[in-house]
């Protein structure tokens, strides 16, 4: 960079929750007109550092300085009147309200309505998006929503921009429109602190890129002198090894088959609509979709948690209006991790032993619960899966949210099912922790379970599961063998511009050819 | 028949409205304060107090009306609001669990005003109230026939109350400073990234919201009772109707108006007609049924618009991991 004028510094930053920290002794500098990625692994303190910038949180040590000024910032007010602005990862929005309203929360200006509705139009227009600001929030998209939050940081003419995983509630067509919004920020010489751990977003947008680990300040490197591999290796601190395995194992029945599937979601409008496929021991089949689009829906479908129509079949047996504690009984498990880790797999305040015990209370006798074998149990779960806690008696909202899912995971694993419904299970994890998963959930394939997998990245899709069903709008577009296709016309099916079920309907996506439900059925795609 | 019973309507529909007004705003600032009877309660003592001060000062005879009514506001507002501020101390600073600390102040405040209620002079109030209970000259709304003698026969806080839960709703949905104080009870954690003093826009919730909830108390024993029933009042009794007319009204005070005049018309319903106290028990639970009725209702119709504050009943700490 010719023109190095330092914007913002932090200075021996440090942060601790508990005997924890989150942030030990960081520093960082942001120059004018550049785009700064903050890489690392999840647990890594990214977005508690920026928090601290944004005056969510008060550092207990450490400076922070804006055009060389040493900056007093104790709360969110405070810094934007310094001018920083954050992006948070979970929206800061008021559902109820319109865009509008979100955008002049906690403003002063007398102005009206009409004139903030002009000035947002502005800004809108300027930097081409597409948005109704007069629609409510909750009526919104993820990416609609995102662009309110960014023109509510714009709105208030902020030179320093902190975008916290901005990428990863969307598809690969809009990541490309953002990126570009992005950019033209810093050609108005903003400045542009962009949060993430995927890395190859890393080299597509920034400048210069810091890395964190474990709370501490690794290093800043430019971005076109680096690679992924040094990224990674600085990020994780000992090499790990990328490759993700995928298993090849010979063909088995259809463990699961489900036929003509619709599911509504809460409001009442469709989720799943005349959805069909089937699960075979042994192989994984990825679900790729741009969030919100059933994937929860299809989940707690199968599990008997939410009420459908259509056919499921288990081995040929019907399991249709089977209770949840039934199918667990007949083999089918879910593990399913919705943005609230904690919601509805484990109870946050509970220890690592009472919540094995949520699970396996019914085997024990007598009216007392039978804790001696679950503490044995949670110790086993605990060193096979290298979990970290402080004891099993500990909350495990205490723990970090890979350790958590690791919990969850081995809870759920160790009593092998036959078939592993998992949704987004390394959301959020560090690389170690997701390759743990990875691990567990090929160590799973291998017993010839059938599995699920629910995901985001498009890349671990790609690599990690035989097949992939991509859904839009709760409809399958098509099914697809991973050897046999790119990550482009995935995103494309997500989108809903193709759709195979349309291009090809003789190949009868989603149908078994060796159905255990009726063998009449042509089958020709497989 | 019928006017005497629109009448008695509207009188028995204040106690309500002033209550829920209250209860409103403060709830739509996220905090659920189930101590309302018990500020009430504290209104309708500091009330009495006023008025006790005033005549102390003055005399009994020869009240000065006006004079006599801002002391009673006055004070009735500030024993309530400081009922709402104990809460306000222990709820938003001290992120005591809501229900416990409302729930404590109702009892709190029901005790407090027989305790220090059965010490005041009752002829003195039953005075007093005759000032309070008529606006307008008796001569003048009866020559208006049956629209003065519903309309106009009231004392000045039942317009006041009218009033307030007009002003209350054009506040929340019409200016900037309501928008953040929805905002708040919406996401605290927005509005707090947004810059907005989230403390400080709940203390204010709950201080005016308490203030306005207790004049109910005022208006029942000084106006509606005529400062007869002082101590035996059934005031924490009509708290909880306010509290469940907030769910009524889905948190709209100028609905909370309409539902206020139905409430208080089944309230006094039984008094009209010839039933025996069994059936009047009926009677008496008919709004709590037409509120669960209400609940069904929105819950099915399950509308953005008609659900309540969504961080209604949780502390915000902004270092909440």
């Amino acid at each position: 960079m010719e023109n190095k004028e330092i914007k913002l510094e932090l200075r021996n930053i440090s942060k601790h929750f508990g005997g924890v920290y989150a942030n030990k002794n960081v520093n960082l500098n942001l120059y004018k007109g550049e785009i700064l990625s903050i890489l690392g692994e999840n647990g890594s303190g990214k977005t508690t550092l920026m928090n601290v910038l944004s005056g969510i949180y008060t550092p207990d040590e450490g400076e922070i300085y804006i055009n060389s000024k040493l900056a007093h910032i104790h709360s969110p007010k405070d810094a934007f009147e310094y001018g920083i602005g954050m992006v948070h990862q979970h929206f800061k929005l008021v559902d109820t309200f319109t865009a509008i309203e979100n955008i002049i929360l906690g403003l002063k200006e007398k102005s009206s309505l009409k004139e903030a509705l002009d000035k947002a139009s502005t800004i809108a227009l300027k930097y081409g998006f597409k948005i109704d600001l007069k629609k409510k929030i909750h009526n919104m998209s993820v990416s609609e929503k995102q662009t309110v939050e960014i023109i509510k940081v714009l709105y208030r003419e902020v030179d320093i921009l902190v975008l916290d995983e901005p990428t990863a509630v969307l598809t690969p067509q809009e990541i490309e429109k953002l990126f570009n919004i992005i950019r033209k920020m810093r050609e108005d010489n903003k400045s542009i602190i962009i949060i993430t751990h995927k890395l190859n977003e890393v080299m597509s947008i920034s400048d210069r890129v810091s890395i964190l680990r474990k709370g501490e300040y690794i290093g800043t490197l430019t971005t076109k002198d680096t690679n992924e591999r040094e990224l990674t290796n600085y990020m994780v601190g000992n090499k790990v090894d990328l490759k993700l395995e995928r298993l090849k194992l010979a063909a088995t029945k259809p463990t699961l088959e489900i036929r003509n599937l619709n599911v509504l979601k809460d409001d009442g409008t469709q989720a799943i609509k005349d959805l069909n496929f089937f699960l075979r021991g042994g192989q994984i089949l990825g679900v790729a979709g741009i969030a919100g689009c059933g994937q929860k829906e299809l989940c707690e479908a199968i599990v008997g948690l939410r009420k459908y129509k259509g056919d499921i079949t288990h081995f040929g047996e019907s399991i249709v209006g089977y209770t949840p504690e039934r199918i667990k009984e007949i083999g089918i498990r879910m593990s399913f991790i919705p943005e609230d880790r904690l919601g509805l797999g484990l109870a946050p305040n509970l220890s690592i032993v009472d919540n094995l015990l949520l699970k396996s209370y019914k085997q024990s006798k007598g009216i007392f619960v039978d804790r001696k074998s679950a503490r044995q149990e949670a110790l086993e779960i605990m060193e096979r899966y290298n979990v970290s806690a402080e004891s099993i008696d500990a909350p495990v909202k205490n723990l970090s949210g890979g350790n958590i899912q690791k919990i969850l995971l081995g809870r759920e694993i160790g009593t092998d099912p036959n078939v592993i419904i998992t949704a987004y299970p390394v959301r959020g994890l560090d690389i170690n922790s997701s390759y743990m998963i990875y691990d567990i959930l090929n160590e799973e394939k291998a017993k010839n379970t059938a599995i699920l997998f629910i995901g985001e990245d498009l890349d671990v899709l790609l690599t990690f599961c035989d097949k992939i069903m991509v859904l839009c709008e709760g409809r399958n577009m098509g099914i697809v063998h991973t050897k046999e296709t790119t990550k482009e016309e995935i995103g494309l099916m997500m989108t809903g511009a193709k759709n195979l079920l349309e291009m090809y309907p003789e190949k009868h996506y989603g149908f078994a050819s060796d159905s255990l439900i009726d063998n009449n059925k042509e089958e020709v795609h497989e | 028949m019928l006017v005497p019973f629109l009448k008695e309507t509207i009188s028995m529909a204040i106690t309500y409205l002033f209550g829920s007004t209250g209860e409103t705003v403060i709830e739509k600032g996220g905090n659920l304060n189930l101590g309302i009877p018990g500020i009430m309660c504290l209104g309708a003592l500091g009330g009495v107090l006023g008025v006790n001060t005033y005549i102390t000062i003055f005399s009994v005879e020869n009240i000065m009306g006006w004079l006599l009514i801002l002391f009673a506001i006055f004070g009735s507002f500030i024993f309530a609001a400081l009922g709402g501020l104990i809460y306000a101390v222990l709820t938003v600073s001290l992120q005591s669990n809501q229900n416990v600390t409302g729930l404590a102040l109702t009892t709190f405040g029901v005790g407090l005003m027989k305790f220090i209620g059965s010490n005041i002079n009752q002829d003195n109030l039953t005075t007093a109230s005759r000032s309070i209970s008529k606006l307008f000259n008796q001569s003048f709304y009866e020559k208006l026939g049956w629209f003065g003698e519903i309309f106009l026969s009231h004392g000045i806080l039942v317009y006041l109350a009218i009033i307030i839960a007009i002003l209350t709703t054009i506040f929340l949905s019409k200016t900037r400073k309501g928008l953040f104080l929805r905002s708040i009870g919406e996401s605290p954690q927005t509005a707090d990234a947004q810059g907005l003093n989230v403390s400080l826009y709940k203390y204010l919730a709950i201080l005016i919201g308490s203030g306005i909830a207790g004049l109910g108390g005022l208006y029942y024993v000084m106006d509606r009772s005529g400062g007869t029933t002082f101590v035996e009042a059934s005031i924490e009794a009509f708290g909880w109707m306010a509290v469940a007319l907030v769910i009524f009204s889905m948190w709209k005070p100028g609905i909370g108006i309409i539902g206020s005049l139905l409430f208080g018309g089944l309230y006094i319903l039984p008094s009209f007609l010839s039933i025996s106290n069994v059936q009047i028990k009926l009677f008496d639970m008919l709004p709590y049924v037409v509120t669960i009725l209400v609940l069904i209702i929105t819950s099915v119709i399950n509308s953005k618009n008609s659900q309540p504050p969504a961080s209604l009943g949780v502390n915000y700490y902004r270092e909440e991991r």
